[in-house]
């Protein structure tokens, strides 16, 4: 049995999953963004991050993506702490400013509380969503939800990450037609701003 | 073996080869053959040397006499006065700055004086592609006591209690770490050397694997042994051709010796090396970027835990030692923890390598025992600061590190004391900024070295970094607002916290200390539109002092948009208009008439 705190409750749980999964089940939900219970955890986007210490050493609290940490005995984990909070609002501010088109960012905002009275944003939360040049033109947040699920469910590697930093992209081999591509629509599916679209081929 | 009555020590690390090292090794052998003494002096091609400054750089043993700045034209002269008459040759002789005597012997030189070679041991002495060279320096000695006199556990303890700590920039426990590996579950164990560097000036790895290429393997054979590894890779950055041709023949050696490969000293223990050539990205030398890039996948890191001791390459139980961390392995088994703890300070033990760079007088590569002061490497070993300028700081620990002030030169070098004060030692970075950098500039800099590099899995560094990188550019640029060191500020934590590794989370470190001790600066930017030390291009102008030109016309012809007008004689006009800021005109002057405004 594994006994841990969670948000100020002692929570006994007999299997050993991850922080995410275990928060959900204590009706605790923890926004994410690249993370699907059905593929490989990412722990990219780092909106889930959640504030971990340890009964040892309660003090030193650290934030970790709750969708790869795994609970275990003696943890100590906030879910909504100030600096969870922080975390998330600044998280997220960074995907508007890249993304201000895409829907589900703005619903997200919402869910975590970020102010939409300007005067109650941060320093950087201001800059990001009101003062930031904007350079890219895509609702991609590079979640990387579509290459794991091409990778993973129809096990076609028909797309992937190329190039780095503010550079990288979703892409075809070569940038050609996949030849791989079955057409299923997993990457489609799964991706939270509607940034793939199917289309048919007659 | 055949004896020789002197050796030259001829130095052919980088550095010296890039200023024809070998031509001068060409031109020793002709010289010598000319005497008929190549029977009698033998030249030996060494590893980098550490004084690349002074390139190419020999050594004259017996007699510890140092040569600097060999020319090919002078060698004849030089054979025939030292080698065959016995005279000592003053003309390439070392004299320091602001000195007139030169100083013959090498030992007496500041700058090797105040160094302590352990990981760079054999500096100077062997011909690092020669294997009976190094054993004959006690070579491969450790791992024979090791697989003669001690268990695995045993190796662990001693390597635990000498304090040795990663020397590639994370500072962790190497015991420890190897204990970890050790002790987690698994039939199947690897062993990494991380020689991926990367940082910008920095060059102590290469400089390690190009001059002492046994001591890496030697390392990595009693880790090996300790963990319970068979195999081991070696991931060197592809641009380091020379190291890797080193690293290459040392393992060829090493295998015919019987020193890698199966059943070593007859002891039961199997172990081999391959060389793993870096993908080029900077991000490789994070550990589980480095095992992906090692396995053909994307060099992209993830999360930990699980640990690479867990959960390494091919998810099997791996322990990553940075090359300087295995060259300091041999010399803690012969000569013990007790003796190695004894060097250095309370929580950083041993010695430290460091790539003194940038704008001091002696640029090279340093060994210094932990604890020694900043002030004492860059002033004493480095010899100050070029043309006599006044220090401003020097940044250590590359683009993840900090910069420290001329308020704070007196820190001793370790692990704590450089985090208290917001740097790292890192993997030994040490560039030197003079009054004449922008601190501005300077955090730009690194940030778009970072921003560069970033592989953009996680949203912080990705996104955040480039933000960053803008509102810096703007401030140099002159277009900084007020709140602008608000929004860096809260961004630096935010980054710092929620970035997935290390490099996002360290990368706003020289933005951090040079807003904290050069707040003024960015405030001069800011608010006047002004930029202090004159480098910033977008808030300088040139203008040539009507009293010092003489009209000369040097400026005008050598400026590369025409922008200086005047006739012979006469005094001459930059047209502000046409002015690229290039800097020549005042480079070329020789009436210290240009003057740079802000």
């Amino acid at each position: 049995m594994i006994k841990y705190t969670l948000n100020g409750d002692l929570v006994e749980q007999k299997d050993e999953t991850t922080i995410l999964e275990s928060a959900g089940r204590n009706g605790f939900k923890i926004p994410t963004l690249c993370n699907n219970e059905h593929l490989t955890p990412f722990g990219g986007c780092r909106l889930c991050l959640v504030e971990v210490a340890t009964e040892r050493n309660p003090d030193m609290k650290k934030l970790m993506p709750s969708c790869t940490a795994r609970i275990s005995s003696g943890l100590i984990i906030d879910t909504n702490s100030h600096r969870v909070q922080q975390s998330r609002r600044f998280i997220i501010s960074m995907l508007i400013s890249r993304s201000p088109k895409a829907e589900k960012l703005r619903e997200i905002a919402k869910e975590i509380g970020l102010p939409e009275e300007r005067s109650e944003l941060s320093p950087s939360e201001k800059y990001l969503l009101d003062d930031a040049p904007s350079i890219v033109t895509t609702n991609c947040i590079l979640c990387g939800l579509c290459v794991r699920a091409c990778a993973e469910i129809p096990m076609r590697d028909a797309i992937s990450f190329s190039a780095r930093g503010m550079e990288r992209m979703v892409k075809t081999p070569f940038e050609k037609y996949a030849e791989t591509c079955i057409g299923c629509g997993s990457c489609a599916y799964v991706c939270p701003t509607d940034t793939i679209t199917i289309e048919e081929v007659v | 073996m055949q004896e020789y009555r002197m050796h030259l020590m001829l130095c052919a690390g980088t550095g010296c080869v890039s200023n024809h090292a070998f031509d001068i090794e060409k031109a020793f052998k002709r010289e010598l053959e000319k005497h008929n003494l190549q029977d009698e002096v033998q030249v030996v091609d060494t590893g980098c040397q550490g004084f690349c400054e002074r390139g190419p750089i020999m050594i004259v043993q017996p007699g510890d006499i140092f040569y600097e700045m060999l020319e090919e034209k002078d060698i004849p002269y030089l054979v025939e006065e030292h080698f065959l008459k016995g005279r000592p040759v003053e003309k390439h002789m070392y004299v320091p700055k602001g000195g007139e005597n030169p100083i013959p012997k090498l030992s007496d030189i500041g700058f090797f004086k105040k160094q302590k070679l352990i990981a760079l041991a054999n500096r100077g002495l062997i011909d690092p592609e020669n294997i009976d060279e190094y054993i004959g320096r006690e070579g491969y000695s450790a791992l024979a006591k090791v697989l003669s006199e001690m268990t695995p556990e045993e190796v662990v303890k001693e390597v635990k209690d000498s304090g040795l700590r990663g020397r590639g920039g994370g500072g962790f426990s190497t015991g420890t770490k190897w204990e970890f590996a050790k002790n987690s579950p698994g039939d199947e164990k690897y062993i990494i050397c991380n020689a991926d560097e990367g940082d910008p000036g920095a060059f102590m790895d290469r400089s390690i694997v190009e001059s002492d290429p046994h001591v890496i393997l030697e390392g990595m054979a009693i880790g090996a042994y300790a963990i319970g590894a068979t195999h081991g890779f070696i991931y060197v950055r592809d641009e380091y051709p020379l190291a890797v041709e080193r690293i290459n023949k040392a393992i060829k050696d090493a295998r015919e010796y019987g020193l890698l490969g199966e059943d070593i000293f007859e002891a039961g223990f199997d172990f081999d090396v391959s060389v793993s050539r870096g993908a080029g990205a900077f991000v490789c030398g994070e550990e589980t970027s480095l095992i992906a890039s090692l396995e053909g996948n994307m060099p992209e890191p993830r999360v930990r835990p699980p640990y690479p001791a867990v959960a390494g390459y091919k998810g099997k139980p791996t322990n990553i030692n940075n090359v300087e961390t295995w060259a300091n392995i041999r010399h803690i088994i012969n000569r013990g923890a007790e003796w190695y703890s004894s060097i250095g300070t309370e929580t950083s033990k041993g010695t430290k390598v460091f790539s003194l760079v940038g704008k001091v007088n002696n640029t090279g590569l340093v060994e210094v025992p932990m604890g020694i002061s900043v002030r004492d490497i860059i002033f004493d070993i480095g010899g100050g600061v070029m043309n006599g300028k006044k220090f401003k700081a020097v940044q250590t620990g590359g683009p993840s590190g900090g910069c420290i002030p001329e308020s704070l030169m007196d820190t001793p070098v370790g692990y704590d004391t450089f985090a208290k004060i917001g740097s790292i030692v890192g993997s030994g970075g040490m560039i030197v900024m003079d009054e004449d950098n922008c601190m501005v500039e300077v955090a730009r800099y690194f940030l778009a070295f970072t921003q560069q590099e970033s592989c953009g899995k996680c949203t912080p560094c990705r996104e955040g970094t480039r933000h960053m990188l803008d509102i810096l550019t703007r401030i140099t640029e002159g277009k900084g607002k007020e709140e602008d060191l608000d929004v860096l500020e809260d961004m630096c934590g935010l980054i710092g916290s929620t970035s997935l590794c290390a490099l996002g989370a360290t990368a706003p470190n020289p933005v951090l200390t040079t807003m904290k001790y050069f707040r003024d600066e960015y405030e001069a930017h800011i608010k006047e539109g002004r930029c202090p030390a004159k480098e910033c291009k977008s808030l300088i102008t040139y203008t040539i002092l009507e009293d010092k030109c003489t009209g000369c016309t040097l400026c005008a012809r050598d400026c590369p948009v025409t922008a200086i007008t005047g006739e012979r004689k006469g005094i001459h006009v930059i047209d502000p208009d046409i002015c690229v800021k290039c800097g020549i005109c005042k480079a070329v002057c020789n009436f210290g008439a240009v003057r740079i405004e802000s």
